[in-house]
């Protein structure tokens, strides 16, 4: 096992161990906000992780370029999507307050 | 080690599809068939079929999925609680008996195709004369082009049967506004659509252009267009265009009407769809593009679908289209 070897796998381990905090913060933590927090924080080290172990398992700059895009777009549509559920979920917070209702 | 991976998968597509079926609430339904979509995907991707691949993460799990989840919204706008109701236990059986015997006849097909009598050695001796190297699409644009000609008209035909349904008093107006209300929301989904748009262009552009010597090709990148166009419609970086619109109309029956002259004058060549000798590829590049640009405004005017009364008024709202 060369040392790439070594540090893909240690780069897939610690990108996994990001997005199982993640998933485990999504299923555990109690609102949209800190959902959120645990999902966007921990997906984009843990996609980037992923990604750079996938960009030194191949070796080519080329692909590396690529898969640096794919992890830009994600890490654009995951900022600009968790905006737009925090703003609902406020929204619905307030609206949830107004009518008397828990939310 | 990819036996357990292609197993693991297996169970994970069993399972998205599985919950997607039973559950009761029509958004985590939509939102595990998403899932479905794109692990199915990911199993296209193991054949090696990464033509069916991009095709199902883009049609089959984006489009559909956004198109589902616009559905029921408009379901829950106009009142329907958007549940499934309950059908009788025969009807459930009936249907699984149904279901599983297809499922058994299907597999029995496929599993008794022997493996040596793949689509791929017919077709690879034919490709030079094509000048294209991308197998899919020589047997989408050349050697099967009729089937491809006929989706073309079908897809047409499905958006002129949603715009059929548009209530008469708001006929022929822009379709429902996919646009969010809340102001801050729509700034933020406005720059994102700003920023997207220009980006989807020239991906999609990549893809038709790569579509011809890699998997890509008019569908896909019609899919990343209509995408780009969706998103920036849902923020208000572009309004979508009246019915009516004289270069709306043009643009979604370019495709159709290219592929239809090109085929035609084919008939001067040996028969209709022939291509002429040593310009297949020019033809099919042609047919491609235009098609390109028909499908991805026809999908997006799909999903947009018509406007309906009740529906929040496109022309309502503070700074609506105010840049289209």
């Amino acid at each position: 096992m060369s040392w790439t070897d070594l540090a893909v796998l240690a780069l897939l381990g610690a990108g996994l161990a990001f997005y199982g905090a993640g998933s485990l913060g999504l299923l555990r933590f109690p609102d949209t906000a800190s959902r959120l927090h645990a999902l966007t924080k921990a997906d984009n080290l843990g996609l980037g992780l992923v990604a750079l172990a996938a960009a030194l398992h191949w070796g080519s700059l080329a692909v590396a370029a690529k898969i640096a895009l794919v992890w830009l777009f994600a890490v654009i549509a995951a900022g600009i999507t968790s905006q737009l559920l925090a703003r609902q979920a406020r929204l619905d917070g307030t609206r949830s307050h107004r009518d008397g209702v828990q939310p | 080690m990819t036996g357990a991976f292609d197993i693991i998968l297996c169970l994970m597509i069993l399972g998205a599809a599985g919950i997607a079926l039973f559950v009761r609430d029509a958004l985590a339904a939509i939102a595990f068939f998403i899932a479905f979509g794109n692990l199915l995907g990911l199993a296209w991707l193991g054949l090696d079929a990464v033509n069916v691949a991009l095709a199902e993460i883009a049609l089959g799990a984006g489009v559909t999925g956004v198109l589902l989840i616009l559905a029921r919204a408009r379901l829950l706008a106009l009142g329907d609680d958007a549940t499934c109701a309950d059908t009788s236990a025969w009807l459930r059986a009936g249907a699984l008996a149904a279901c599983a015997g297809f499922v058994l006849l299907l597999a029995a097909a496929v599993l008794s195709i022997p493996p040596e009598s793949g689509l791929d050695r017919a077709v690879a001796p034919l490709m030079p004369g094509l000048g294209i190297e991308n197998r899919v699409t020589g047997v989408l644009l050349a050697f099967r082009a009729y089937d491809t000609l006929l989706e073309s008209f079908v897809l047409l035909g499905a958006l002129v049967a949603v715009w059929s349904l548009a209530p008469a008093g708001v006929w022929p107006g822009r379709p429902a506004d996919l646009g969010v209300a809340d102001v801050p929301m729509r700034r933020v989904a406005r720059s994102f659509g700003r920023f997207l748009l220009p980006v989807a262009l020239v991906m999609a552009a990549y893809l038709v252009w790569a579509g011809s010597d890699v998997p890509g090709g008019a569908f896909q990148a019609g899919t990343v267009l209509a995408g780009g166009l969706m998103v920036s419609a849902i923020g208000g970086a572009i309004g979508l265009p009246r019915s009516d619109l004289p270069g709306l109309r043009v643009a979604l029956v370019l495709g159709p009407l290219v592929f239809l002259l090109i085929g035609l004058a084919g008939m001067g060549f040996g028969g209709f769809l022939v291509y002429p000798e040593g310009s297949a590829k020019a033809a099919i590049l042609a047919i491609e593009y235009s098609l390109f640009l028909s499908i991805g405004a026809t999908l997006a005017l799909l999903v947009a679908g018509p406007n309906v009364i009740g529906w929040p008024d496109p022309a309502g709202g503070t700074d609506r289209h105010s840049d289209c």
